[in-house]
């Protein structure tokens, strides 16, 4: 065992040195932005690179899904890198500015491109993209005037027909929450009942339930749009449809992605900057075009894709009850037994 | 090498440890001990202010569904496990037939592949609308029933595909030890050879099967991937719905240390499957059992069953893979950085828990206390434990340093040193080590148990120091079994995917972080690049621990 120690202090130095070649220092210079980003990169790079062809200021992006990015900004505190934080969800956005991660900023831009419903008060967070989630039906095994509202699928001529996101996700968590907000726990109860009386399959994935729509497995579901609209771009025979629900009422469900400027954001100026590119009409098209979502800024057209499919009323309950009453509607679909 | 079953060479505990109390090394694995279950001590400290509205929530709607899911979901794998890996291995070791050479690597392979990726693809191939079922109903029609995959039976069967393989290395290992004069000695004692299987060779197997199984539960456990691919209710689940569906980070923590009940539970089985019996090998050398040809049908039915699980277990998954990135690749640019990220992870992480297994086991032999047993005990549940919820455990007092760091040099020199350690490799690599050192210490404890003491006493006798033993005699004689360790914990952690993408560097992306990305996205498709690469990563090393006879934990 000769040389024993000295391959051990070999072997010690190599992994000092592989321990701190992450550890460089990244809070960015004036000309930069740091995003943390529950958004995946393809849905944001080309914004991202369009705004650095435009100002000349880079953007820096770190992703990860929320949880993990709320954690770590909480434990970076005021050291933090991050200048903006963009994430899906009207209620993780709410959580974001109640955990005081974001502070609000004043933007005339923004105020004049994003509509009030779409953004918290004191924009500490600004919705940059509209997903709408309405009914999905098998252009094969359901005439269109058979759906009508969210609260009819709990009829019992559905039963056994029905494909469900699971509640661990947001997107059903919401859709509950909103419900709640304008219904009542009780009546939402009710209905959640009957759609659980109906034994949807329940399944961890919008596209799986699209997919499942077409393959027969069930006929109807509720997924956000631009899922079907990327299978639709791939193989426009795919045999679903969207159906608008609660038209004679309150409006379909919609939600939002957003991003809001991080409380001890260290270059606050750029990074309100970006979120006022995100809104123009040029950045919205690309939203638009990139991931077929509807533009939050009314100027912009959507896709032509997705515009096919019409002009629909949308719910207009303050897209923030989805925070509020996140914690509600978990505990109700636990209640009612929908996993 | 005699494996016997010496219960009389058995540690004089109380005489020999007392005798070294002043040795470095039980002190060095009580702190190891202490720094890798300080996160876990978070998360079990989280127990002392209950959060009292969630758990009569939990309570009133899914607490008893939560446990028995979990409970059968353990009795499941962990039969599943046993069965497939032990019969496996013995199947290889004593017999010969068409392509057992080569199956003898071959059924090691689906550890290379991450549990989360064998989901999607397993759902992609199985599911209504995969192929399997498409094919089924135009043979039998559209109404024709077919076993449903997201199930109890169909997590169950998922999980052992992928888990087994801990089992079958560590029993094969250990039947290859089985000096042949055993087993020849129960032969001409007049036992048949179901006999000697189950009363001598089972029984002498049974600390690394043990270890195999529970490092398969303890897997199985802290398991998200899967049960939420499937959408079955368990732990895991909830754990991440309380966290993130109620914002309760809290409460989820305090779930977490419940699940941790189960591993305790976990263990009490493993010692009582152990029993007090210790195994020594008493000679240097070792005949193996020459194994036996098996003729005719028999032999078909080994090749058949053995290409049965090699070509579920991995072949299939990975020709999807293929044909996925064949068809519509994520070619990108910064792959290759991708990938050596991932490695140089897996690498320094490989030999830092390495070491740690080493020091915590050898100083437990050393002193036998129960404080350090607890600790290590305690330091070897982050396994069980899903990543995120280690990683939340790292996250606070990585950023606690931080703190006071920066404060000091604020203070003193003026200076910021901002964030040295929070999103740092050396964070990343701490979570590793708390994840992972149950991998590291099971596998070098299996091999540390079998030296007899008697070479410790001898050694010492002659004026060795305990470091002189533990370099001269020790280490030469485990090696093989710190190879298995390091090439296990390396294989993990390029699978690793909740910690990486909490706790990474900026800009510092790795493979399953770029698998994640996709997914989450439902782009399985384009994920198949990067996990492919991920299972490629981890064939080799694999294939080297298993082609290299000498290599072999033990």
């Amino acid at each position: 065992m000769m040389g024993f120690s000295r391959s051990c202090q070999r072997v010690a130095g190599l992994i000092v040195a592989g321990l701190f070649l992450g550890t460089q220092a990244v809070s960015a210079t004036a000309e930069e932005v740091v995003v943390y980003s529950a958004r995946i990169e393809a849905l944001i790079k080309p914004m991202f690179d369009a705004f650095t062809q435009k100002t000349g200021v880079k953007v820096k992006y770190f992703t990860a899904s929320e949880k993990e990015l709320f954690e770590r900004l909480k434990a970076e505190g005021s050291r933090t890198p991050a200048d903006l934080l963009m994430t899906v969800d009207a209620g993780n956005l709410w959580i974001a500015e109640q955990a005081e991660l974001l502070r609000g900023l004043n933007s005339t831009v923004i105020e004049k491109n994003i509509p009030a419903h779409l953004r918290a008060k004191g924009n500490s967070w600004v919705g940059l993209s509209v997903r709408a989630r309405p009914i999905m039906y098998s252009t094969e095994r359901v005439k269109p005037s058979e759906p009508s509202t969210y609260e009819a699928l709990s009829d019992p001529k559905w039963r056994g027909r029905l494909c469900f996101r699971t509640s661990r996700q947001v997107y059903t968590q919401s859709l509950v929450a909103t419900m709640i907000k304008t219904l009542g726990e009780k009546r939402t109860e009710e209905i959640a009942r009957g759609w659980m009386a109906n034994q949807p399959r329940v399944i961890d994935s919008d596209t799986r339930v699209l997919e499942a729509i077409a393959a027969g497995q069930c006929d109807v579901g509720l997924t956000n749009t631009y899922y079907l609209a990327r299978l639709k771009a791939k193989n426009p025979a795919f045999p679903v449809a969207v159906f608008w629900p609660n038209q004679a009422d309150r409006g379909v469900h919609v939600n939002i992605s957003g991003a809001g400027v991080t409380r001890y954001a260290k270059n606050r100026q750029s990074a309100i900057h970006l979120i006022e590119f995100l809104s123009s009409s040029e950045a919205q098209n690309l939203f638009a075009d990139v991931n077929y979502e509807y533009p939050a800024n009314p100027s912009v057209k959507p896709h032509p894709l997705i515009a096919a499919w019409g002009t629909f009323k949308a719910d207009q309950v303050d897209v923030a009850a989805a925070g509020e009453l996140q914690v509600a509607a978990v505990k109700l679909l636990d209640r009612v037994g929908y996993r | 090498m005699e494996a016997g079953q010496t219960r009389d060479l058995t540690y004089n505990t109380r005489r020999f440890g007392g005798r070294f109390r002043a040795d470095p090394w039980p002190m060095a694995a009580g702190i190891v001990g202490l720094i890798v279950a300080t996160p876990i001590l978070v998360v079990i400290f989280s127990l002392t202010s209950p959060t009292i509205d969630i758990w009569t929530h939990l309570w009133q709607t899914q607490l008893t569904e939560l446990i028995w899911n979990t409970l059968r979901l353990m009795a499941g794998v962990g039969m599943g496990v046993f069965m497939v890996g032990t019969g496996l291995a013995w199947l290889v070791t004593m017999y010969r037939f068409p392509g057992r050479a080569t199956f003898e690597w071959l059924l090691i392979l689906p550890l290379a592949i991450p549990t989360y990726v064998i989901g999607f693809v397993f759902r992609a191939i199985f599911d209504y609308t995969g192929p399997v079922q498409g094919w089924w109903r135009t043979m039998f029609g559209a109404g024709v029933w077919f076993p449903e995959i997201a199930s109890y039976s169909g997590v169950t069967l998922v999980m052992t595909l992928v888990l087994y393989p801990y089992v079958y290395l560590l029993a094969r290992t250990a039947f290859l030890e089985q000096s042949a004069g055993t087993l020849e000695a129960a032969r001409a004692l007049g036992a048949s050879k179901l006999k000697v299987f189950w009363r001598v060779a089972l029984p002498l197997a049974r600390p690394s099967i043990a270890a195999g199984t529970s490092l398969a539960l303890m897997e199985a456990l802290a398991d998200f991937g899967t049960v939420a691919i499937y959408g079955y209710h368990s732990f895991t689940v909830a754990i991440y719905r309380v966290w993130f569906g109620m914002f309760n980070r809290h409460a989820a923590t305090e779930l977490a240390s419940l699940l941790m009940l189960f591993t305790f539970v976990l263990y009490l089985l493993e010692r009582t499957v152990r029993g007090r019996a210790r195994f020594y090998q008493t000679e240097g050398n070792v005949r193996p059992s020459a194994p036996k040809t098996l003729r005719g049908w028999k032999a078909w039915v080994s090749s058949g069953v053995l290409s049965l699980v090699v070509g579920v277990a991995f072949v299939l998954p990975v020709v999807q893979l293929i044909v996925w990135t064949l068809g519509a690749a994520d070619y990108d640019r910064r792959y290759p950085d991708f990938l050596v990220n991932t490695l140089l992870l897996g690498v320094i992480t490989a030999i830092i828990v390495v070491g740690a297994a080493v020091v915590v086991a050898y100083g437990l032999r050393l002193s036998r206390s129960r404080t350090s047993a607890a600790f290590a005990r305690l330091a070897s549940m982050g396994y069980a434990l899903p990543g995120s919820v280690i990683a939340v455990g790292v996250l606070a007092p990585l950023a606690f340093l931080d703190q006071t760091i920066d404060d000091l040099l604020q203070k003193t020199l003026g200076i910021s040193s901002g964030l040295l350690l929070t999103g740092s490799v050396a964070g990343l690599v701490f979570a590793y080590l708390v994840r992972f050192l149950a991998v590291g210490y099971q596998t070098v404890e299996a091999s540390l148990i079998k030296i007899t003491p008697t070479m410790d006493m001898a050694a010492r006798s002659l004026g060795t120091s305990t470091t002189g033993v533990l370099r001269r005699i020790h280490l030469p004689l485990i090696r093989p079994g710190l190879s298995a360790a390091a090439i296990l914990v390396f294989v993990d952690v390029m699978k690793e995917m909740p910690a990486t993408l909490l706790l990474r560097p900026f800009g510092y992306d790795t493979l399953a972080v770029r698998v994640w990305q996709l997914t989450s996205e439902s782009f399985w498709d384009a994920a198949a690049l990067p996990a492919l690469t991920i299972v490629a990563a981890g064939i080799l090393p694999v294939v080297v621990l298993v082609k290299n006879r000498a290599v072999i934990p033990g």
